[in-house]
């Protein structure tokens, strides 16, 4: 039996296709793209169709306004510096709660440095209320940091309208669409983001290539100061190799987007109508109405998920949690903590993200077994009492505190 | 994915005395729901002799502390309440051959049950003595409460410091950073402020002993061990002490032995506790040691 991989937003297989177009660029097209000589010239033109692809993918109007990076993190904290270095009479950021880490500790870090970072709240399905972040808004703001696309639950945020009103404000717009870029048409020529970032290895590029989409004309201060290298703003000797994997996966993508919004959903909304079919007490977090097509995030009340993975793991099965302990941390997820799921789900909870490469058989053997699971890690929980949850679960076992 | 034992694994896919045991008569529910492990033990202990005839247990957690709380149950089941109490969160561990420094805390939860279960027999109160911190140091185990309660009580002022009294910091030197943002939040509460790359106020003497004294006491800790090595058919033996590096010798079975790492990592501790020091342990095969130090 082959494993089963539904844990597509941690990272997605390099597709096939990619590989093989980025071979010739270990061998024989070794040169530095920055070289005088015909080694150099092939791997240059390579890496400007490359930048065309991406372009043709984010919908950006100029292809210069791809800057290749090493990472979605890089690109996040480039865009997040350089906006407050080219700005430094503004001193706030307006961020959310549920962002990735790559934003949030990069922004508890400014804050040492004195600046005010407001982060705001999401509703119980994990959406932003739109009235405090105006609010917010205003000359002090130098940059509005929003992702896509949640990565534990796909929600989406509601970003081209965020960055019309950080524009009026004056403020610049960023936005981390890692999740999203692959999955979600993208036309950003006719939107006010400034920047935003993008990750190779989330849609079937490799690991250790990403993107910082700058729209032009947007005031820029660059992270790696050094050659001229993506004119500049990006010092470094190129990725070749894998920036000519991105550019061929961008391409990919744009002719897989239909794919990805029906078949992939489809079998994503058969997983989750399955699994919620057969499992007592679970439930989908996020905004099930408006979120990724691949997507799905389940909590199992009072059992925990690291105990689910490594069951689910047993079965060749791969998927993800937001439990504390997966992460060595000793919270759960913070996105489930931001929309107030309580502890004994939150640990629980389940991310099962497909890809176009899922099929229908996984889907239905992954429903199969789901249900075993959850009820064999229910008889071993001081919650669960038989068939069911003990009679008030928060009575029936309030440990002392250890 | 965490780096479990095969033991860890075993106690987690087929746990042992797991769920409700009908006519309990010791009971302890510790553990934190927020970060996500919580454990009731159930005891049947025989009045009479106060023997643990029966151990049960139901876990909220992962798969340590489903190991963790499993492994307890076998290690207490025929035992007297108080030699029950004797089994520390390390003997734990050691039980499950080892625990990721992240999971610690699972065995921890594990002993802490037990002294909860065994009050709840008595009928007395147990409250608990510890707060659990983020993970500061991962190659000790130390979380950043211990290391805030630690630099608070003794005036601690420079990693070095807190190296000295705690052990975090003292491996890989990757929680460096950590450290000394605990530093400045708690000296600047005393109203100082921390200075980087300051020497430590006091050069951690190991606890005002000379040399003898040292060697004599990290012999008597060899000793203690030996027993234990000796049952297995192998033996340690010291060659020498330099500083803080403390070079000894396996023998017979335990050369070579692929538990050797993990049973050096238990001596190490060991010696640190009596010495109150942070000092390695060096594995040397006996008669190698004229030839390295002649790099020193």
């Amino acid at each position: 039996m082959t494993g089963i991989y539904f844990d597509n937003n941690a990272t997605t297989r390099v597709d096939p296709a990619v590989v093989e177009a980025m071979l010739p660029y270990f061998t024989e097209q070794f040169g530095n793209p920055s070289s005088m000589h015909s080694f150099g010239n092939k791997v240059g033109l390579a890496i400007k169709k490359a930048r065309m692809q991406v372009q043709e993918l984010l919908g950006a109007e100029h292809d210069s306004e791809i800057i290749f990076t090493s990472c979605g993190t890089e690109s996040d904290s480039t865009a997040i510096l350089s906006a407050l270095k080219a700005q430094p009479e503004r001193k706030e950021i307006i961020t959310t709660t549920v962002e990735h880490p790559a934003i949030l500790t990069l922004c508890a870090w400014l804050e040492k440095d004195g600046y005010k970072v407001h982060y705001l709240k999401v509703d119980g399905k994990g959406r932003l209320d739109l009235d405090e972040y105006k609010k917010l808004l205003g000359d002090q703001t130098a940059v509005v940091s929003v992702m896509w696309a949640n990565n534990e639950t796909g929600t989406f945020f509601p970003v081209v309208e965020m960055a019309e009103l950080a524009n009026a404000a004056g403020a610049m717009f960023h936005t981390d669409a890692v999740q999203a870029v692959g999955k979600v048409p993208l036309n950003l020529k006719d939107t006010k983001i400034d920047m935003l970032s993008v990750s190779g290895h989330k849609l079937h590029a490799p690991k250790g290539v990403g993107v910082l989409y700058l729209k032009r004309g947007v005031r820029f201060r660059p992270l790696l100061r050094g050659g001229h290298q993506e004119r500049g703003r990006r010092a470094g000797t190129e990725n070749t190799t894998s920036i000519v994997g991105l550019g061929k996966a961008a391409e990919m993508a744009m002719e897989a987007m239909a794919f990805e919004n029906t078949e992939v959903a489809r079998l994503r909304d058969k997983l989750e109508a399955g699994i919620l079919a057969k499992v007592p007490r679970s439930f989908v977090t996020g905004n099930p109405d408006d979120r990724l097509p691949n997507t799905s995030n389940i909590a199992f009340e009072f059992i925990e998920g690291e105990a689910i993975l490594l069951l689910l793991n047993k079965f060749g099965i791969a998927a993800s949690s937001g439990s504390a302990c997966t992460s060595g941390s000793l919270e759960p997820s913070h996105v489930m903590r931001a929309m107030g799921i309580p502890y004994t789900a939150a640990h629980g909870t389940v991310r099962f993200s497909l890809s176009r490469y899922s099929t229908e058989d996984e889907v239905d053997r992954v429903i199969a077994v789901v249900p075993e699971i959850i009820a064999q890690l229910r008889k071993l929980s001081p919650y669960w009492d038989g068939d069911g949850p003990a009679a008030e679960p928060e009575k029936a076992f309030a440990p002392t505190y250890a | 994915m965490w780096d479990y034992s095969d033991k860890v694994k075993e106690h987690f896919f087929q746990p042992r005395n797991a769920g409700v045991l009908e006519g309990a008569n010791g009971v302890g529910d510790v553990g934190s729901i927020s970060c996500g492990d919580a454990l009731r033990l159930m005891l049947k202990v025989e009045p009479e002799t106060d023997i643990i005839l029966d151990a049960h247990f139901q876990t909220f957690g992962c798969g340590s502390a489903i190991a963790s709380s499993s492994a307890l149950t076998e290690m207490i089941k025929g035992k007297t309440l108080d030699e029950a109490l004797k089994v520390s969160n390390q003997d734990i561990a050691d039980y499950l051959d080892g625990l990721p420094p992240e999971k610690m805390h699972c065995s921890v939860m594990g002993r802490e049950a037990l002294q909860a279960a065994v009050a709840n027999y008595r009928g007395e109160e147990w409250s608990d003595d510890h707060e659990e911190g983020a993970l500061i140091c991962k190659c000790f185990a130390i979380d950043a409460v211990m290391i805030e309660d630690t630099i608070r009580a003794n005036n601690l002022s420079s990693v070095q410091d807190v190296t000295n009294y705690t052990k975090a910091g003292g491996g890989c030197s990757s929680c460096h950073e950590g450290i000394e943002e605990i530093l400045v939040k708690v000296m600047s509460e005393r109203g100082e402020s921390f200075k980087p790359g300051t020497p430590s106020q006091e050069e951690a003497k190991p606890a005002g002993m000379t040399n003898l004294q040292r060697i004599r006491k990290i012999e008597a800790v060899l000793e203690s061990v030996r027993p234990q090595l000796k049952r297995d058919g192998g033996d340690i033996e010291l060659l020498d002490v330099d500083g803080k590096t403390i070079y000894v010798s396996m023998t017979g079975a335990c050369a070579g032995c692929q538990m050797e790492a993990l049973t050096l990592q238990g001596i190490q501790q060991k010696l640190m506790e009596e010495l109150k020091e942070f000092i390695k342990i060096v594995p040397t095969k006996a008669g190698a040691l004229s030839r390295a130090s002649c790099h020193v």
